[in-house]
């Protein structure tokens, strides 16, 4: 059979993915951009800007104002007059405009998900299939509570809060803008959103979707700016409810703030979830989730698998399947339609999980990095996984928010709970099994608020989404999610 | 190439089970389903994308399995397999022609020399509810007429009744009358239910001997896709891993794609890397996927987008 | 001759006992020497709600409600020895059919407040009720029976375990009460009782890192700064009804927890 295959050398074929870039020219920023201020763009009163710039090249995209004190009381005040009219507009009707913008973020899906990958740095695969149509979602199943809400809690007189000052994070910019936007509006709270410092975009071209879908002036206010502007928003007395997502020490400067204001919040804070994965498991599968679960958004994503929990028996078969499943991992260009993990978000998080990197490697735990060259230019970070971490290493500890996963073993199932429940957060966790009666055992005794059964990270509007302990509290998401934008006379 | 060289040949198929039994485990079809969604989304280099289609020409199984099959049919089959585009000569010929028994020895004269193999279905396909020793034999006379592979089904009624001991020694009796053919089991995933099961399936075939693991007959449906065929590659990667065995892959049925071809050879990659890029570990089992490729081979050489007028019907 | 009574020494209830204060203090409320908890006692009865909270809240809700109905009873056999230390019978009455209320609810929480969401998506995804953890609650000065009774069974019911600081004022009620509760089968410190001065207690229990909520409805002084060291582990801070019952006192004291599995063969 020496004809079986002249053409071949015994090797295979060099097998290469093309640069496959989703084409730039979708988006246009403007060179600046002021502040959503009553349904027009204005100039900050602070006079003062700074510029987004991509993680990926460091190439400035566009400048940013950065609202001061005056802005925020001008968002504010605009809010508070948009409130009247959006709150007493007849709910079938608020419904179709959370509808228009769920078909216009459709519409423009692509152009944003661009933007998204552009701004923030992630894989235009996950803005594109993840983000959009996530947020997407979001409003058109948020849309379709306005109209119910008296069906959604019988007997209680759901009233909206009034003004909502919204605080969201850089992972999720736009998807984290739906979570929190789509609920005020549906619930009759008009909103001033402040967007994350290092993310700014796409949020700015959502007040482009809103000036399309000719929504009131006031219902929708954008204000960006760094930490300063976020805290001159909670310190408002002017507003009547604080939804924040991001770390747990603002969390909590947030909540001391608040104290003694009566101003209802809800906090979607930290994780260092821990994905518990039993001899029994779908293996293969449980790779994939081990890899989805932590270096999904570059491991920037609060309910990240952080701490792989691995039951002993397997711990070697799976380390190096995982191992291999690492080497076949494209770090690269965010607009690159191949690429799995994109850029860093911002120097200061590279800094920090460089940081924390070392101080794992420098308490004796052991790294593994598959080759993977990094770019010149931007932040980049790649994919790794330490090894003989024992529960008191910082890396096991702290949340990392980076595509750094900390691998510990066990033995036995109420072992695996103790150490999945020994820490400060409450957010996810992940259970791999192939025993249903050993899922809803592990599920019912894990401490946190999002418990995913063999698969990870997944997400949908009409799944309530939250905390335990210090990973905040309220929920967002779902009939549950309303509650936090009602207050109730009955 | 001798057969000793042989890939699937380098290694006895039980000594390397002793020491470390793979393990058969768990699929779970909703993540490996999203698996293979996302790697089909990959899209591949220009470049390499001309060397996959010319690749995917090598790696077929160019099969025609009718009851109406007669040797003018397989003559003109193996023609198309040899030079599969008259027109450009740098189209390379394809793995082999895959027939019934009664057709192979048609086919062996044809292919004589021009390095195409003749494979010949075996073991009461499709259905392989025949007596064991009927099986054997038809597999033997396969091989005495000129086969150089065979293509055998393992017994699903035996498999499904929980019979796994049965179907191990009936591939393994196979796998002693063919010799020196190389063999490849028919899993027959469409008939099977779940992917534990394929999985199951995949793992026992390798244990008992096949060069080669297949997915179907084609004449059940669902035939091929590509989260079966993803399953599989896992198992074939499994005892690769554990053993250093080298078991190749053949989806079969329902690829008529060139694009589709394309994402099966991305779910071979990014599961078995590189070393499966060639005809010798993986095949397609097609017959309308030819001209699609031949189709696109000349629309990436010309950029023009081809008639199938323009290519031979077969 | 009249027969000299024995009188009552009123103390803590803590992990299931009746200690005294660790501090050995005591103070003079309703006329009797009350014993005085210090930060210690609060740091003692908030490990020993930790303690129990695994059982309390591993029980099933019938078995919790079966419980809870018990404490009613015991009520009842007590209904004298309680209307003597609170606003009288009618507040007993009410205190015991508030208990009794609560008790049918164990086993409807997750019914009314879980349940299943249609994602977009092949997974099976519900949602559940679960208890917050420990819960400290400043019971109202007044009613005392009343007061505590209504504030520590809404925590209960679901599962939390709790550290209740009584009125200040008239803590013989919730004394009374935790005799009741020790005869009712509630494992010992599921319920945990300190009498004593909230401005000492209260902000030890709001401080704690161990305590998961805080209820402050029963709270005075500087309530500000109760939520301020409430933020330090992002505590639940709840305020609800002195005296009455809803559904809506329960939920705040319930983490919402959402499981997903997917669907496929």
């Amino acid at each position: 059979m020496a004809e079986l295959e002249p053409r071949t050398d015994g090797g295979g074929l060099e097998w290469t993915y093309a640069p496959a870039p989703e084409s730039r020219a979708i988006v246009s920023f403007e060179q600046r951009y002021g502040l959503f201020v009553g349904g027009e763009s204005v100039e900050p009163r602070s006079g003062e800007w700074f510029t987004s710039i991509s993680p990926a090249t460091e190439e400035p995209l566009a400048k940013v104002a950065q609202a001061g004190p005056e802005d925020v009381d001008a968002a504010v005040a605009a809010a508070r007059e948009g409130f009247g009219a959006w709150s007493e507009l007849r709910p079938a009707e608020r419904a179709k405009y959370l509808f228009r913008i769920a078909r216009i973020l459709q519409e423009r899906s692509r152009e944003l998900a661009v933007a998204e990958s552009l701004d923030g740095g992630k894989p235009i695969k996950e803005s594109r299939d993840v983000d959009l149509p996530l947020a997407a979602a979001h409003f058109f199943y948020h849309a379709g509570w306005a109209d119910k809400l008296e069906y959604a809690f019988p007997n209680r007189r759901p009233r909206p809060l009034g003004v909502a000052a919204q605080i969201i994070p850089w992972n999720f910019p736009l998807l984290m803008l739906a979570w929190k936007v789509a609920p005020a509006l549906a619930c009759g709270n008009t909103v001033v959103l402040k967007p994350a410092e290092t993310t700014p975009l796409t949020a700015l071209l959502f007040a482009d979707v809103c000036r399309q879908a000719e929504l009131p002036p006031g219902t929708v206010n954008i204000i960006t700016g760094d930490g300063s502007t976020g805290a001159e928003l909670v310190r408002h007395t002017g507003i009547d409810k604080v939804a924040f997502t991001g770390s747990t020490e603002v969390g909590k400067a947030i909540q001391r703030e608040l104290a003694g204001r009566g101003v209802p919040h809800t906090l979607e804070l930290g994780g260092k979830a821990a994905n518990v994965v039993f001899e029994d498991c779908a293996l293969d599968q449980a790779i994939e989730g081990i890899v989805n679960g932590i270096y999904f958004n570059q491991g920037h994503v609060c309910c990240a698998g952080s701490r792989l929990l691995v039951q002993e028996s397997i711990a070697e078969p799976l380390l190096g399947k995982l191992r291999n499943r690492l080497a076949t991992l494209r770090l690269g260009d965010p607009l690159d339609k191949n690429t799995d993990i994109g850029a860093i978000n911002s120097r200061a998080q590279l800094d920090r999980i460089t940081e924390l990197v070392a101080s794992g490697e420098a308490e004796g735990a052991e790294l593994f990095q598959p080759a993977c060259e990094l770019p010149d230019r931007g932040y980049w970070f790649p994919p790794t996984v330490f090894t003989n971490v024992a529960q008191s290493f910082r890396i096991a500890q702290e949340e990392i928010f980076g595509p750094v996963l900390s691998v510990m073993t066990f033995r036995t199932p109420a072992e695996a709970v103790d150490k999945a429940n020994n820490t400060a957060y409450g957010l996810s966790a992940g259970v791999w099994t192939e025993k249903g009666s050993r899922i809803l055992w592990m599920t019912e005794r894990l401490r946190a608020g999002v418990v995913w059964a063999n698969t990870f990270n997944r997400f949908d509007p009409a799944s309530p989404f939250g905390g335990y302990k210090e990973s905040g509290f309220g929920r967002e998401g779902g009939r549950h999610g309303l509650e936090s934008y009602l207050r109730f006379d009955g | 190439m001798e057969q000793a060289t042989s890939p699937a040949r380098q290694v006895e198929p039980f000594e390397p089970f002793e020491p470390r039994l793979t393990r058969i485990g768990a699929v779970d079809a909703v993540a490996l389903e999203a698996r293979a969604a996302d790697l089909a989304k990959r899209s591949i280099k220009r470049g390499s994308k001309l060397e996959a289609l010319d690749l995917i020409v090598r790696m077929i199984d160019l099969t025609t399995l009718e009851g109406a099959d007669t040797p003018g049919k397989v003559a003109a089959l193996c023609a198309k397999a040899v030079r599969p585009d008259p027109v450009d000569t740098s189209v390379p010929s394809v793995a082999a022609v895959c027939v019934y028994p009664t057709l192979a020895a048609e086919a062996k004269r044809r292919l004589n020399g021009s390095g195409v193999h003749v494979a010949s279905v075996a073991t009461a396909f499709p259905s392989g509810q025949s007596p064991v020793a009927l099986k054997v034999a038809e597999a033997r006379a396969a091989v005495e007429l000129g086969a150089d592979e065979v293509d055998m089904v393992i017994d699903r009624g035996a498999f499904l009744s929980g019979r796994h001991a049965e179907v191990f020694d009936q591939i393994v009796k196979v796998r002693e009358a063919c010799r020196p053919a190389h063999l490849k089991v028919i899993l027959e995933t469409g008939e099977l239910g779940t992917y534990d099961a394929v999985r199951r399936a995949s793992l026992l075939a390798m244990a008992a001997g096949a060069d080669f693991i297949k997915t179907s007959t084609g004449k059940v449906s669902p035939a091929a896709t590509l989260p079966v065929t993803l399953c599989m590659l896992e198992a074939v990667r499994d005892v690769h891993v554990e053993t250093g065995r080298v078991v190749g892959m053949k989806p079969a049925g329902g690829i008529r794609y060139s694009k589709q071809a394309i994402q099966y050879l991305c779910v071979l990659h990014e599961t078995l890397g590189r070393d499966w890029l060639t005809p010798q570990r993986f095949r397609f089992g097609a017959s309308s996927l030819l001209n699609d490729v031949l189709m696109q081979i000349r629309s990436q050489k010309t950029g023009v987008y081809e008639s199938p007028d323009r290519f031979t019907v077969d | 001759m009249s027969r000299l009574p024995v009188r009552k020494t009123y103390k803590l209830f803590i992990g299931g006992a009746f200690p005294r204060s660790e501090s050995g203090r005591t103070f003079v409320a309703d006329g009797q020497n009350v014993a005085l908890a210090s930060r210690k006692d609060a740091r003692d009865a908030v490990r020993a709600a930790r303690g129990a909270f695994a059982r309390w809240s591993g029980m099933t809700a019938y078995n919790r409600g079966q419980v809870l109905y018990r404490l009613a009873e015991m009520m009842e056999a007590r209904a004298g020895d309680l209307a003597a230390v609170c606003g009288g019978r009618d507040e007993v009455d009410r205190s015991i059919d508030r208990v009794v209320w609560y008790a049918g609810w164990a086993d409807k929480l997750a019914q009314v407040l879980g349940g299943s969401n249609a994602v977009a998506g092949p997974y099976f995804n519900f949602t559940v009720p679960e208890p917050t953890g420990v819960v400290a609650t400043l019971a109202p000065d007044e009613p005392p029976l009343e007061g505590i009774v209504s504030r520590v069974l809404p925590a209960l019911v679901s599962g939390n375990t709790v550290v209740a600081v009584a009125s200040e004022p008239s803590p013989l009620a919730a004394i009374e009460l935790a005799e009741a509760v020790a005869t009712s089968d509630m494992p010992g410190g599921a319920l945990n009782i300190l009498t004593g001065r909230k401005s000492e207690l209260a902000p030890v229990l709001a401080a704690h890192a161990d305590v998961n909520a805080i209820d402050l409805t029963g709270a005075n002084g500087d309530v500000a700064e109760l939520e301020r060291l409430a933020a330090g582990n992002v505590k639940r801070v709840v305020r609800g009804m002195p005296a009455g019952e809803s559904l809506w006192e329960i939920e705040p004291l319930v983490e919402m927890k959402t499981v997903w599995h997917p669907v496929g063969v």
